[in-house]
């Protein structure tokens, strides 16, 4: 035990100064020490409190060791366990001292009564001092046989102790096959617990090293093992059985009789009111119907009533943890709540971090009935004296309307935002209103009349100031004095983010090809401001910019503003892969960090789910492995759906995202950097007298057109001198387990010619063909024009695989590809090499 | 399996420290402490009851924007490791009790829920052994509370929570300290209706030590407890309504006898969904109490449950939740909140709140605070109370811009009863001119309140049985009830 830190600020007893007290106290032990007087148990006991007290404030009493030991020859049990106490805290840094408490201890360890025995032999396996192990072996093996169950308890726990000391002498005294005995046959609940624990641990970090433990790790997940502890639960106590239940998830029954017998052995379990049983139960029932859609659904309609009870009683931060988990649930199938979506109603109490997660899922089960009331409750919100929740609210509220339901009203309450008058409401609003027109280009009218009125000055925020001035370049037609705005803007160049004066040239852009005359000053300013910039970024482009109205206005007009497709859909954050990871993860702190376990823990740490990886559990990407290959899976279904991501996701192929338009020109324009130089003096003198008009820029000398602007060649171009083995062969085990291991080396979208997007009628035919450059299909399904498919491939020289999800749309000819490499370094290779065998498809 | 168990103080103080692994670094309660406390810069954030310790994380995002696209995946396998190295890899769990931090920290990928029910079960067993859960107490008793320490946990292993289960292991007498002195926040005062006292002390009762007189009192307490939220529009209708519900226990009977508790026999579980409940109310009559969902403690036999509502149990030692319940099935609640704010010119304005209590009059209700965000340009505000209030204050909190309406029991004739009406006016001035509507600026209104005695769903214990064999044997039985505000708005 570590002595607590203690604060001077806390009176003790009598603040001692040291020393002297000590002496004091050693005289008073050894006085009691010999006496057999009536009542001198009480006197040691206030000796021994004030002993301890001294330690905890941090005084050095190690040198009373002796005289404490010698006190505590006694039956008194609360004198022994102060005693054990103070052994403990001193044995860890005192290896001297540790050595003499060991007879003291192993004495203890035969005492007549078993508590202490229990408690003298877990202080012996406490000391943690490695050079001492010998002397535990003899005590643990007699603890494990003890006739009482507290001290096998103790002796259990005792045995991993002395496994994380020395891992060989634990194994070597063969007390893993003794904890496994007694793991089956102990009549004691909390032994046949501790039993568990200690195995897992123990086999967890053995398994590296030795097949027979990976064989009995395997083994707890066995039929005959799991039907033991589900028979026995109820006997154990409400945190055994969150273990127990934790090991029932991974078990695979094989067939669906076993998985409604246990599950009807578990339902009351939902009744528990200890949430971690719940939520447990909760983890055993979704993987148990992974493979039963419709139960799966059933089980989300049964499992609704306990988790809101979960999250309405107890504190307030155990209902996080279960909303938490409530949360990604409504994410996966927000379908299934939406008729509850009063519950997910704030309160106005609530801590910062439970309101964010309601939100979120408000958003997410917003549908056609509920709209009204759900943005109704949301535009409450946003009046809310809580100003992060207030902007959260508002994107909110834009978010539902970026789902197409009932847009016309919600546009209404945007614009309301606008007129309210509070800076970060007018802030977000705008930011709001910009994707909203994105995405749906008919309400540009109501909307450009209520931007109109907004003075650019209130807005600060850059965010917002960028989607002002997007929506005046991109409408510059529609509003009268867009031009004039955009002038004053610019005359403050120098007190704008870089985000904001980025935006500011490409809306002049813009602005300039509509109505030349009205922006040619502003333009001339601005890409002379621009091109004088600092930032990187904002001088590149305004260069770039330069550059392309000197080749070619119209040419210019072609990249900067080019006729734009309404979004779809805008690009979800998280992939649907790391989501079914997370719900691998259910009741783990994956669910409350939104991340997969890989990203915050090492990889000794991950805990019970590290098994999950090896035993399958499905996910609806590598579903159809069973049927290899390439049987179809009709992912158009609902129910299956809700096994992977909501329909919202399934769609989401689009990316667009804030001034993404110019994106990859500008990257090549940074190319051109290096002899930009001299030539910088000649632009700015240039910019600032003549006239940058269409005609005029004709004749603006061809100063630079020497410079190379074309894109260097892109990596996927380059001829692959990859090799694979064209006899590659992978079980679907294996590629589901290194799935999930493999991070995504690429994600990239690619074109099919449009003669293959006309021949993949059938996902059959694909697979022939990838099959003849090496590449094997493990799984396919889908029908036109989507279809999903997994590949694998293999290196020739080495057994490094690379494994391939792979999304067509046949319409749009676009496929979406996701890539892992067990060897990152040829993984850019590989992607050209599956790229252009793609791309070959129908060609012949 | 917990690494680290620690109770700090509201200072950050370490009252409780103990290390069940050695995994993680001694240092963790100070890096713990510091980020609680700067959670967010603008400290409008509080800290989420999990979190992961991290390092520098904000700072790498910027980074990577720099980086043109082709080079983006070089430099994201570059920011992987990166934030693998930054991440000490220890997460932390904590509770708030009673102004202490109850924390406990893990490497491994726990079940969150686990870890934070674990943590306030700690919270109870020691309140159970101390009779007072306080830095005070905490720290007088220290050595029993290590001890119970060892006992719950093994090697960061969950052993057991059960008072009933520890008192055979546990052997240290608590040290009790004066409760007469904490009589004011004392949690049984809650209870208190009037006059008709209630045994207070009960409640502050250590299981394990024994009266002055050496004898244990035979006695059980079961509280209804009730939180109800309601949420009003600006018309005064009912937007949402719920009440959630916990029958507490807490018994100090000897040889632990069976006890049959038993409830409304009309009462009902389950609605076919939310609040479909109207329908089945009218026609089964006005009695019946239609519960959405409930869950049980694991003592708790239902063997009979659904014949005749009743429940059995043999009650373990210390407090414990026999039946936590959801409700939303409409009830009457027991405020109504007039607001009326009049524009006065372009710099002041008045509110007019008005609070009625509407439940029997024989009830009365306990400290009341009604609440108010006022506009952020509110300089000043002078109330005006009704002729002949007692017991009432106001308060203009300058800082938050919050109007504070506070009506407390000052006297034993003027708490607020049912049937009773109360107005405050407040009169603001501004320190700029008004523009848009003030109702956008301000409230809503929320309200705090206890009433004791009182329960809005109709659940009752009808009756409270304990077998045993002996017609002598008649311990004391207390069941009480009492109503709470969880979150009770009127919005204007």
């Amino acid at each position: 035990m570590a002595p607590p830190a203690q604060s001077s600020r806390y009176p003790s007893p009598s603040q001692p100064s040291g020393k002297g007290e000590v002496s004091d106290l050693r005289l008073q032990l050894r006085q009691l020490a010999g006496s057999r007087a009536p009542g001198v148990d009480d006197s040691k006991r206030e000796l021994f409190k004030k002993v301890i007290s001294y330690m905890t404030i941090g005084i050095d009493v190690s040198s009373l060791f002796g005289e404490m030991v010698m006190c505590s020859v006694t039956p008194d049990i609360v004198l022994k366990k102060m005693c054990y106490l103070y052994v403990g805290n001193y044995a860890k840094v005192n290896p001297d001292l540790a050595l003499l408490t060991i007879n003291f201890l192993q004495r203890d360890c035969k005492d007549q009564d078993p508590m202490i025995r229990g408690l003298a032999l877990r202080s012996l396996s406490s000391l943690r001092v490695a050079n001492l192990v010998e002397y535990l072996v003899g005590p643990l093996g007699s603890g494990l046989k003890d006739n009482n169950a507290y001290v096998r308890t103790v002796a259990v726990m005792g045995a991993v102790k002395l496994y994380h000391i020395s891992a060989s002498t634990c194994i070597d005294a063969d007390f893993p096959a003794t904890l496994k005995h007694l793991m089956l046959n102990d009549s004691d609940s909390q032994v046949v617990v501790n039993c568990l624990f200690a195995l897992q641990e123990i086999w967890n970090s053995e398994s590296s090293k030795s097949e027979e433990a990976t064989r009995e790790k395997e083994g707890l997940i066995s039929k005959p093992f799991i039907y033991y502890l589900l028979n026995r639960l109820r006997e154990f106590n409400e945190w055994g059985q969150c273990l127990v239940l934790e090991l029932v998830a991974k078990y695979v029954p094989s067939d669906t009789n076993e998985n409604f017998d246990i599950m009807n052995l578990l339902e009351d379990r939902l009744q528990h009111a200890n949430g971690a049983v719940v939520l447990a139960t909760i983890k055993v029932f979704l993987q148990l119907t992974l493979s039963m859609a419709d139960v799966h659904q059933e089980v989300y309609e049964r499992i609704k009533a306990p988790l809101l009870t979960l999250v309405s009683s107890g504190s307030p931060e155990q209902s996080y943890a279960v909303l938490s988990h409530l949360h990604l649930l409504v994410m996966r199938a927000p379908y299934i709540f939406a008729s509850d979506y009063k519950h997910f109603y704030c309160q106005y109490n609530e801590p910062s971090y439970v309101k964010k997660l309601k939100l979120e899922m408000l958003t997410a089960v917003a549908n056609e009935s509920n709209t009204y009331e759900i943005v109704t409750e949301l535009c409450e919100y946003a009046a809310n004296v809580d100003v992060p929740i207030a902007r959260e609210s508002i994107r909110a509220v834009g978010k539902i309307a970026l789902q197409q339901y009932d847009v016309n009203a919600i546009v209404d309450r945007l614009l309301q935002f606008l007129e309210m008058e509070k800076d970060y409401v007018t802030a977000e609003a705008l930011v709001l209103v910009k994707d909203l027109l994105r995405k749906y280009p008919q309400w540009s009218h109501d909307c450009i009349a209520v931007v109109g009125n907004i003075s650019s000055k209130n807005v600060q925020e850059p965010k917002a100031k960028a989607a002002l001035i997007w929506m005046l370049g991109e409408y510059a037609q529609d509003m009268d004095d867009a031009p004039y705005i955009l002038e004053s803007l610019v005359e403050n160049w120098e007190e704008d983010a870089p985000e904001v004066r980025l935006h500011l040239l490409t809306a002049i852009m813009k602005c300039f090809f509509r109505r030349p005359p009205e922006t040619q000053k502003a333009l001339g300013i601005a890409l002379a401001a621009g091109v004088a910039d600092f930032h990187q970024d904002v001088h590149d482009r305004a260069l770039f910019y330069y550059r392309l109205l000197q080749y070619d206005v119209s040419s210019a007009e072609r990249v900067v503003n080019p006729p734009k497709q309404a979004v779809s859909v805008f690009a979800d954050t998280q992939s649907n892969e790391i989501k079914d990871r997370i719900f691998d993860e259910f009741n783990s702190l994956s669910v409350v960090y939104q991340k997969p376990s890989y990203m915050f823990t090492d990889k000794d740490h991950r805990g019970p789910f590290e098994f999950s990886d090896e035993i399958g559990n499905l996910t609806v990407g590598v579903e159809s492995e069973h049927e290899v290959p390439a049987t179809s899976v009709d992912a158009n279904e609902t129910s299956d759906l809700l096994l992977s991501t909501t329909e919202k996701e399934e769609t989401r192929a689009m990316v667009a995202n804030g001034s993404d338009y110019t994106a990859p020109l500008y990257d090549s324009s940074s190319r051109a950097l290096p002899s930009q130089g001299q030539s910088e003096l000649a632009i700015t003198s240039l910019l600032g007298t003549s006239d940058p008009g269409p005609q005029a820029s004709m004749a603006i000398d061809d100063l630079l057109m020497g410079l190379d602007l074309t894109a260097p060649p892109a990596p996927a171009s380059a001829p692959p001198s990859l090799k694979l083995n064209a006899r590659a062969a992978l079980d679907a085990g294996s590629f589901q387990r290194k799935w999930r291991e493999l991070p995504v080396a690429i994600s990239q979208e690619c074109e099919l010619s449009s003669q293959g997007a006309a021949a993949l009628t059938s996902a059959q035919a694909l697979l022939q063909h990838m099959q003849g450059n090496s590449i094997q299909c493990i799984a396919s399904g889908g029908q036109s024009p989507n279809f999903k498919f997994f590949f694998f491939a293999q290196k020739a020289e080495e057994p490094s695989v690379f494994l391939v999800e792979c999304k067509i749309n046949t319409s749009t000819a676009k496929a979406q590809l996701n890539i892992k490499a067990e060897d990152q370094s040829t993984s850019h290779e590989f992607s050209a090499l599956f790229q252009s065998a793609l791309s070959r498809f129908g060609m012949s | 399996m917990i690494s680290q168990f620690f109770v700090l103080s509201q200072r950050g103080d370490n009252i409780v420290f103990r290390d069940y692994r050695g995994d993680v670094q001694k240092g963790s309660a100070e890096i713990f402490f510091r980020k609680v406390k700067f959670w967010k810069d603008d400290g409008e954030e509080e800290a989420p009851p999990v979190f992961v310790g991290f390092m520098f994380l904000n700072n790498v995002g910027v980074v990577v924007s720099v980086w043109t696209y082709n080079l983006l995946y070089v430099y994201l396998f570059l920011l992987f490791l990166f934030i693998q190295q930054n991440v000490d890899g220890v997460n932390y769990f904590h509770v708030k009790v009673v102004g202490l931090l109850f924390v406990a920290t893990t490497r491994v990928n726990m079940s969150p829920s686990l870890v934070l029910e674990l943590l306030q079960r700690i919270a109870r067993v020691i309140k159970d052994y101390l009779g007072i859960l306080n830095e005070d107490s905490i720290r007088k008793n220290f050595v029993l509370v290590y001890e119970l320490l060892d006992e719950v946990i093994d090697f960061g292993y969950v052993q057991t929570t059960s008072t009933e289960v520890l008192k055979s292991y546990v052997f240290n007498e608590p040290i009790v300290i004066d409760a007469a002195r904490l009589q004011p926040l004392n949690p049984a005062s809650m209870f208190m209706q009037g006059t008709k006292r209630m045994p207070g002390t009960a409640v502050t009762k250590s299981v394990v030590a024994n009266d002055p007189g050496g004898r244990k009192r035979e006695e059980i307490f079961v509280d209804i407890i009730e939180k109800i939220s309601v949420t009003f529009s600006s018309s005064g209708y009912i937007l949402t309504s719920e009440i959630d519900g916990t029958i507490q226990m807490k018994s100090y009977l000897s040889g632990n006898p069976e006890i049959r508790l038993a409830l409304n026999e009309d009462l009902a579980i389950g609605t076919s969904g939310g609040r479909a409940t109207y329908d089945y109310r009218s026609s089964s009559g006005s009695g019946s109490v239609i519960l959405d969902d409930c869950n049980f403690h694991e003592s708790v036999r239902l063997d009979s449950f659904d014949i005749d509502r009743t429940l059995s149990l043999v009650p373990p030692d210390g407090e414990f939740p026999v039946m936590n319940y959801r409700m939303t099935q409409e009830f009457k609640p027991p405020f109504r909140i007039n607001t009326l704010i009049e524009e006065a010119g372009s710099l002041r304005a008045e509110v007019i709140l008005k609070i009625s209590a509407e439940f029997p009059s024989n009830i009365t209700a306990n400290t009341i605070i009604v609440q108010m965000p006022l506009p952020k340009y509110t300089a000043r505000a002078t109330f005006e109370l009704e002729a002949g209030a007692v017991g009432q204050t106001t308060d203009f909190k300058e800082s938050t811009k919050r109007l504070e309406w506070g009506l407390k029991k000052a006297s034993f004739l003027r708490y607020i009863s049912g049937g009773s009406e109360h107005t405050l006016r407040a009169k603001l001035t501004f320190s700029q001119e008004l523009h848009g509507n003030i109702t956008k600026e301000a409230g809503p209104v929320s309200l705090t309140f206890t009433i004791p005695m009182y329960n809005v769903s109709k659940l009752q214990v009808k009756y409270l049985q304990i077998a045993k064999k002996s017609s002598s044997y008649n311990p004391y039985r207390w069941v009480r009830y009492v109503t709470q505000a969880n979150s009770y708005v009127a919005r204007i």
